[in-house]
């Protein structure tokens, strides 16, 4: 069981942890804090604490012998039987730490074809890939996907497993790692081997992107991660690379599943996702009525990327909820965001804050998204927008 | 048709503001709050209930004031309500919370869906509910924007997926959670609050569940938050002044620099 506690004779009664505790469970009783019953252990006091007066007490959990594993696995995720951008980025950081772990690199894909992907995996970084090959894998069915990972393994574990934050991940992970008893942590922006111990560092971000936090999976494996794309760089594809493929095709009725997908339907075939653009264009309230966006999708045209929104025109039935960026939406990590209209509350900034290049047009000067902005213009969007296009139009 | 779905109280990020001198989050006065995904699944509950009878009940994991969740989904209309109490639970990460629901599921018993919100917004992970489908050992079905039809040991909705939506069928009962496109969530009756006020949950330990200690809570956890630290601020650039037309005109000599277009 796991408490924390204030040590009486060092808190100096400041005061400062009682406002960082999410779950408000710090009062100032007399000259000390004190953490009451609704305390969740989620340890930011202790951090916060300038005098180190508050401490987490856990009996540790027994040591469990850690299974021998070894190797960093990549699952690819294809999509139309293609592999998908975050696959090329997981593949570019998978490499780095089987690297710095001195160990192989493998990657997992699963579909109805995957010798053609299988290759392209080599090229991008694979010692190993292990495919598995079914119609029933074609499209997500999670009893299928944990099965054919599974049998593939064929009782190796490794030490690190990593797979893209899409909506196949994210569903299919964490049914692996509970299956594997085993840790994952979600929406990594930052994955590194710590020197000492060997163990993989997880940053995340936590309370909406206002706090990182940096989490770790000591006794368990394998250590399991999830990243959005375009988080980390996909590397180089080198076709003259070397790397076993081994492809399952024989499933003999192991591939059973109790969901079936009847019909896919494809919605914004068309238009970019935005979570895989280079560029993009989003509207704010500011933009004041929903045939304004018209203006963003010309300049998003001129510029090759895709229109996103904040939540206000989502919410105002403007702008289509596939389109949202924040918090409640996507997180997008583009070359270029330009904000027309947005103000920039948190829940905004965290979705986009990372973006190489931010451009901030709003009315207001006081607006947070200038606190980001990597140039901002004071002005009206609808005005500044079309002077922008017929400028970048011109030589 | 009975149907369980999983709440959790959560700190109402909506109204949390950074310090701008500290980059500290101030929380004081952000009241706490039913997690906002969970409520469509909720309202989703209660509508399957309209429409094939049966009954609702909520299910929360939490300290002695999550109770008020309860209460909450109470007055929307949900029959029962459990809480899941004590200082074993604390602390908790996916895997140990999804083990303790599971539990919870399993002593309510003779279920046919168990639904949840996509996320919550204070982790953010997403994971709760697939692992719970894997504690339970269930079908899960992710992101669901629409539920087509449900009954006679099977439903069909509407995945949601990056570029549209797959339309899946699955045996029952199974784990669902919700995306906030699925409905629009009613506000409590009268009758409602009324019956909330004298609701008392009934709450369950770990040994009220039968539960392995060893897999609950923070030692039950195999993920350890190592440090918590306030990311870099990004700092605000260059501003361009002037007339419009003449920081357009440097707006974009500034993007063809990046080489973003031409």
């Amino acid at each position: 069981m796991t408490t924390v506690r204030v040590l009486p004779e060092q808190c100096t009664g400041c005061g400062e942890c009682v406002p960082s505790c999410p779950v408000a469970a710090i009062e100032m009783r007399g000259p000390a804090a004190f953490i009451t019953d609704a305390c969740t252990v989620c340890g930011i006091c202790v951090t916060v604490c300038p005098v180190e007066a508050i401490e987490m007490q856990h009996v540790a959990p027994a040591a469990r012998p850690c299974e021998p594993c070894r190797g960093v696995w990549v699952f690819a995720e294809l999509h139309r039987g293609r592999l998908v951008g975050v696959a090329r980025e997981l593949m570019a950081k998978g490499r780095q730490l089987a690297d710095r772990k001195g160990t192989e690199l493998t990657a997992l894909v699963f579909g109805a074809a995957v010798e053609a992907p299988a290759r392209e995996l080599v090229a991008l970084g694979a010692d190993r890939v292990l495919g598995a090959e079914h119609p029933v894998l074609e499209l997500f069915h999670d009893d299928a996907y944990v099965a054919a990972c599974l049998a593939l393994a064929d009782g190796q574990r490794p030490e690190i497993m990593l797979c893209g934050g899409t909506v196949l991940g994210r569903a299919f992970f964490p049914r692996l790692a509970a299956r594997l008893d085993t840790g994952l942590t979600a929406d990594c922006t930052s994955l590194e081997i710590d020197e000492e111990s060997g163990i993989l560092l997880q940053t995340r971000p936590a309370y909406g992107g206002n706090l990182l936090a940096t989490i770790a999976c000591p006794d368990r494996r394998p250590q399991m991660a999830t990243v959005r794309p375009k988080v980390f760089p996909a590397g180089a594809s080198d076709p003259a690379r070397i790397g076993e493929i081994v492809i399952r095709r024989d499933w003999d009725g192991r591939l059973h599943s109790r969901t079936k997908v009847l019909e896919v339907l494809e919605e914004v075939v068309q238009t970019v996702n935005i979570a895989e653009a280079d560029v993009i264009v989003a509207g704010g309230r500011g933009m004041g009525a929903a045939e304004n966006f018209a203006l963003l999708e010309q300049l998003a045209r001129v510029l090759g990327g895709a229109v996103a929104a904040s939540r206000a025109p989502v919410d105002a039935g403007w702008v289509p909820y596939a389109r949202q960026v924040g918090q409640t939406g996507k997180t997008v990590c583009p070359k270029l965001y330009i904000a027309c209209g947005i103000s920039g509350q948190v829940q905004h900034l965290v979705g986009m804050q990372s973006a190489d290049v931010i451009v901030a047009i709003n009315k207001d000067p006081q607006a947070p998204i200038f606190s980001v902005a990597t140039y901002g213009i004071v002005g009206d969007a609808l005005e500044i927008v079309p002077l922008l296009i017929k400028a970048l139009g011109r030589p | 048709m009975k149907i369980i779905v999983c709440i959790k109280q959560v700190p109402d990020t909506v109204h949390v503001r950074i310090n701008e001198k500290t980059g500290a989050m101030e929380r004081e006065g952000v009241p706490a709050v039913v997690n906002p995904y969970d409520l469509y699944a909720l309202e989703e509950a209660l509508r399957l209930r309209e429409a094939h009878g049966g009954t609702v009940a909520a299910l929360t994991m939490g300290p002695p004031q999550a109770e008020a969740v309860l209460r909450d989904a109470i007055a929307l209309g949900v029959d029962e309500g459990y809480h899941l109490s004590g200082r074993e639970f604390a602390g908790g990460d996916t895997l140990a919370t999804s083990y303790a629901l599971a539990k919870g599921v399993e002593k309510i018993g003779e279920y046919h869906l168990v639904l949840c919100g996509k996320q919550a917004i204070d982790g953010d992970t997403a994971q709760v509910g697939p692992e719970l489908a894997e504690h339970l050992g269930l079908p899960f079905l992710g992101f669901v924007r629409r539920v087509r039809e449900s009954g006679a040991g099977r439903i069909v909705v509407e995945r949601m997926t990056e570029d549209g939506a797959d339309v899946v069928e699955s045996t029952l009962p199974a784990v669902i959670s919700v995306v906030k496109e699925i409905n629009t969530p009613r506000l409590p009756s009268l009758k409602g609050k009324m019956r909330a006020r004298s609701f008392k949950a009934t709450t369950w330990n770990a040994e009220a569940l039968g539960a392995d200690e060893a897999r609950l809570g923070f030692a039950g956890s195999p993920t350890k938050v190592v440090k918590i630290f306030h990311p870099e601020a990004r700092r605000g650039g260059e501003m361009l002044t002037g007339e419009p037309a003449e920081v357009a005109a440097r707006l974009a000599e500034k993007l063809r620099s990046l080489g973003v277009c031409r």
